[in-house]
C-alpha cells in the first residue's frame, strides 16, 4: 500500500526503530529558538554539562517580548528585558545564530525560516512554540514541543516519537473572491473541533490548496494547533519551488536540481489511505469569524450569535460562558458587533500578501474614530517589503498605526495588549480568555475583514464597504 | 525526574472542558527564565473570582485535578505544567488532553491520566459529595480509586514506564549516539544549514 506525504517524511527521518515500548527516534532537520521557551532548556545542558549538538541546524530569533513601538530602545519591562538579555547570553555560549531586536532578517520565528529559505520541503522543524505547525505549508513535517523537548533537540537533534494518525483535510471546488484560507481553516476547526485534530497529522489536499500561495498555505498551516493537530501539511509543488529558488539557505546549482528531484517524490500515494477524511466546500465558503472563545466557536459573518437554549447540554454550558466572557447575547448579528481595536498581525496573517490584500481594501477609506488599528509585519523583512511597495503609506493614511515586526498583540506579554473589555478583530490565531491582554475580547478573523472592520467599525467584509460606497 | 507509581490526594474537581493552556498561565507569567516559580500564574485570572474551585476549601489544597475534556490545549508553554506542578497537582485527569500539553507533563514528572468522561462524571459526583475525599492514582494498575469507586486510566506505555523508573530521556537517547553518527553520514548534502 502506497505511503502518504506525513508518513515518507517520518520514515527518511527515523534514526532508530523502538523496540517494545520504546518510540522511534527521529532526526529533527531544523530547530527554531525564540526567548520565551528556551532559558530553561540551555540551563539543562549547563547544568549536566552537555553540548548543542547542531549549532548549524540552529536558529534563534526575539519576536514574544517585542515592543513594537521602538524596537530599539531597551526594553522598560524588567523581566522581559532579562528574558531577552538570557537568550543573547545563551547564543554566545553555545554558538547560535541570532536574530537580535534590530536585525535586518529579525521576526517572529515562523516568518523567518520560510523567508530566509531554511524551511524546506521534506525537513523536519520543530520549536518550542505550537504555531510551528506554520512550516508545514512546504511539505515539511513540523511541529510545536515543550522546554524539556527543546532541550532534548539540543542535546541530540532527535526526539523520541510515537507515529501520528493521518487526516486529509480535501479542499474542493475553488474559493470565492474575498474568502481566504484563514476563512478556510477557520471552518475546517469549527467543523472538527478544537480537539478534532488530535494525534493526526492534517494534510491539506484538493484543487483550492493547488491555486493557494505559499503565504496563504502558511495560514491555513499555522492553526491546525488549533484543531488539536499535530502538524498541518502541504504536498509541495511547482509554487513551493518558485517560492524557494533564490532564497539565502535554499540550495543552489546542482544541489538545487538533486533537491527538487526528491521534492517531487513528496506526495502522498494515489493508494495511500489516510485514518480520517474531512471534507471542505470551497466554493459555499463565505467569510468567517468567531464569536466565542475558542477558535472552533465560529461562524459565517453573515450569521448571528448562536442561542445555547438550542443546544444540548454539553454545548449550551460551554456557548453560556462564552457568551458571558465576550458580553454577547444570543442573536445579535455578528455585522452588528463594534470593536475598538483591529491587530493586524502575527504568524497566522502578517505577510506581505496579507497585508497588500488589507491596503487594497483600505486605500481611499479612513479607519473608524471608535477604532484604534495596529499593522505589525510579522518580519522586518515583510516590513521593508511593504515600506518599498508604500503599503505603510496606505495604512498611515487611513489611520493605523504601522509597527515593528514581533507577536504583538496576539499574546499578552509585550506592550501590545487590549485593556479589560476591550473588543479586538484580530488576524491572529487564539481567541482564548485573556490571550490578547487581560480581560480582553478576541474575533478571529482573516485580514481583509480585518481591514473592512476596520473602516466600518463593526464586523464586516470588504463587500460591506462597496455597499456603503455606492 | 522523581519516580511515580502511587499518588494518593485530595481530588479538584474542575468542571470546565477546553481549558487552554492560556488560562492554565497567561502569557504574560512566561517572563522567568527558571523552571520553578510559577505558582502565582497558575489559572490566574479565574483565581481573582472567590467562587473559582482552588478559592475553596478543602479543594486548595487537591492535589489530582479532575478536568472536563480538551485540557492543556493550544500553546506548546511548559510552564502550564510547571504551574500545577509548583501548585501542588501532581496528577491531571480528563477525557482527553492537548497533545503538547501530554508529552510536556510526560516529560517533567506530572501524571496526564486518560479516562472516560462518564467515568469523569463520577469521580466528580464522588469529590462533590464528599470535599476533601483523597483519591488514590496507582500508575502500576492504571487505576483511579475514589472510595468504592475505582475508575481505569489510559497512559501510554513508554510514559508510564519512564515515569515509574524516574528515567531522564535525554539519557535514554545519548545510549544511541552511534545510530544518531550513522543517520548524519546519511543525510542528502543539499539540507539546510544556518549558517
Amino acid at each position: 500500500m502506497g505511503r502518504t506525504l506525513a508518513e515518507k517524511v517520518w520514515d527518511q527521518h527515523v534514526v532508530r526503530h523502538g523496540e517494545g515500548q520504546e518510540p522511534d527516534l527521529l532526526y529533527i532537520d531544523l530547530h527554531l529558538v525564540h526567548e520565551v521557551t528556551s532559558p530553561q532548556a540551555f540551563d539543562g545542558l549547563r547544568l549536566h554539562g552537555r553540548k548543542l549538538r547542531r549549532p548549524d541546524l540552529t536558529i534563534a530569533t526575539e519576536d514574544h517580548n517585542v515592543p513594537t513601538l521602538d524596537i530599539l530602545a531597551p526594553i522598560a519591562d524588567e523581566v522581559s528585558a532579562t528574558q531577552v538579555a538570557t537568550l543573547r547570553k545563551n547564543v554566545e555560549e553555545f554558538g547560535v545564530r541570532l536574530f537580535p531586536m534590530g536585525d535586518a532578517n529579525q521576526g517572529i520565528v515562523h516568518m523567518i525560516g520560510p523567508e530566509l529559505g531554511l524551511t524546506q520541503p521534506g525537513t523536519t522543524v520543530v520549536c518550542g512554540d505550537s504555531h510551528t505547525s506554520t512550516h508545514g505549508a512546504f511539505g515539511a513535517l513540523a511541529f510545536g514541543i515543550g522546554t524539556s523537548e527543546v532541550e532534548h533537540v539540543m542535546a541530540t537533534q532527535t526526539l523520541p516519537l510515537r507515529p501520528f494518525r493521518t487526516m486529509a483535510i480535501e479542499i474542493s471546488g475553488a474559493l470565492r473572491p474575498g474568502v481566504t484560507s484563514k476563512d478556510v481553516i477557520l471552518k475546517v476547526i469549527s467543523q472538527i473541533g478544537t480537539g478534532g485534530g488530535a494525534g493526526y497529522v492534517l494534510e491539506y489536499r484538493g484543487e483550492a490548496v493547488r491555486t493557494m500561495s505559499m503565504e496563504a498555505r502558511m495560514t491555513m498551516c499555522n492553526m491546525s494547533i488549533e484543531a488539536g493537530g499535530r502538524a498541518g501539511m502541504v504536498a509541495p509543488d511547482e509554487t513551493t519551488f518558485a517560492y524557494l529558488k533564490g532564497r539565502p539557505h535554499a540550495p543552489q546549482g546542482a544541489e538545487w536540481d538533486a533537491a527538487v528531484e526528491a521534492w517531487r517524490e513528496l506526495r502522498t500515494d494515489d493508494d495511500a489511505e489516510f485514518d480520517a477524511v474531512v471534507h471542505i466546500d470551497a466554493d459555499a465558503l463565505t467569510p468567517f469569524v468567531t464569536w466565542g472563545t475558542n477558535p472552533g466557536q465560529g461562524l459565517p459573518l453573515g450569521d448571528s450569535v448562536p442561542d445555547p437554549a438550542t443546544m444540548d447540554d454539553d454545548d449550551a454550558a460551554a456557548t453560556r460562558k462564552a457568551l458571558a466572557y465576550m458580553d454577547l447575547e444570543p442573536g445579535t448579528k455578528l455585522r452588528d458587533i463594534a470593536v475598538d481595536v483591529v491587530f493586524l498581525g502575527s504568524c497566522t496573517n502578517a505577510r506581505i500578501e496579507d497585508f497588500r490584500a488589507a491596503a487594497d481594501v483600505l486605500r481611499g477609506n479612513t479607519i473608524a474614530d471608535s477604532v484604534q488599528m495596529l499593522v505589525v509585519p510579522g518580519s522586518m523583512a515583510v516590513k521593508a517589503q511593504a515600506e518599498s511597495e508604500g503599503l505603510d503609506q496606505v495604512f498611515i493614511d487611513a489611520g493605523a498605526e504601522w509597527r515593528n515586526a514581533g507577536c504583538s498583540m496576539c499574546l499578552g506579554m509585550n506592550p501590545d495588549q487590549l485593556a479589560p473589555g476591550q473588543r479586538c478583530a484580530s488576524t491572529s490565531n487564539r481567541n482564548f480568555e485573556g490571550r490578547q491582554g487581560k480581560g480582553g475580547r478576541t474575533h478571529l478573523v482573516s485580514p481583509l475583514v480585518a481591514a473592512a472592520t476596520a473602516v466600518r467599525g463593526t464586523l464586516s467584509s470588504p463587500e460591506d464597504l462597496v455597499t456603503v460606497g455606492s | 525526574m522523581d519516580k511515580f507509581t502511587t499518588h494518593t490526594g485530595i481530588g479538584t474537581p474542575l468542571r470546565v472542558s477546553n481549558v487552554d493552556t492560556d488560562q492554565i498561565i497567561p502569557a504574560v507569567y512566561l517572563k522567568r527564565v527558571t523552571r520553578t516559580g510559577f505558582d502565582d500564574g497558575l489559572f490566574a485570572s479565574w483565581r481573582s473570582d472567590p467562587a473559582f474551585i482552588l478559592n475553596q476549601e478543602p479543594y486548595d489544597r487537591g492535589s489530582v485535578l479532575v478536568a472536563g475534556p480538551d485540557f492543556g490545549t493550544g500553546s506548546s508553554r511548559e510552564h502550564a505544567v510547571w504551574a500545577l506542578l509548583d501548585y501542588g497537582f501532581r496528577v491531571v485527569i480528563s477525557s482527553r488532553f492537548g497533545e503538547i500539553f501530554k508529552g510536556n507533563s510526560s516529560k517533567a514528572g506530572l501524571l496526564a491520566a486518560t479516562v472516560e468522561q462518564s467515568d469523569v462524571e463520577l469521580l466528580w459526583k464522588k469529590i462533590e459529595s464528599r470535599p476533601g475525599l483523597e483519591l488514590t492514582v496507582d500508575l502500576q494498575a492504571k487505576t483511579v480509586t475514589a472510595e468504592d469507586l475505582v475508575v481505569p486510566f489510559a497512559v501510554d506505555d513508554y510514559t508510564r514506564w519512564r515515569l515509574l523508573e524516574g528515567l531522564d530521556d535525554i539519557g535514554l537517547t545519548l545510549r544511541h549516539e552511534a545510530d544518531i553518527d550513522a543517520y548524519e553520514k546519511g543525510r542528502p548534502s543539499y539540507k539546510p544549514t544556518t549558517v
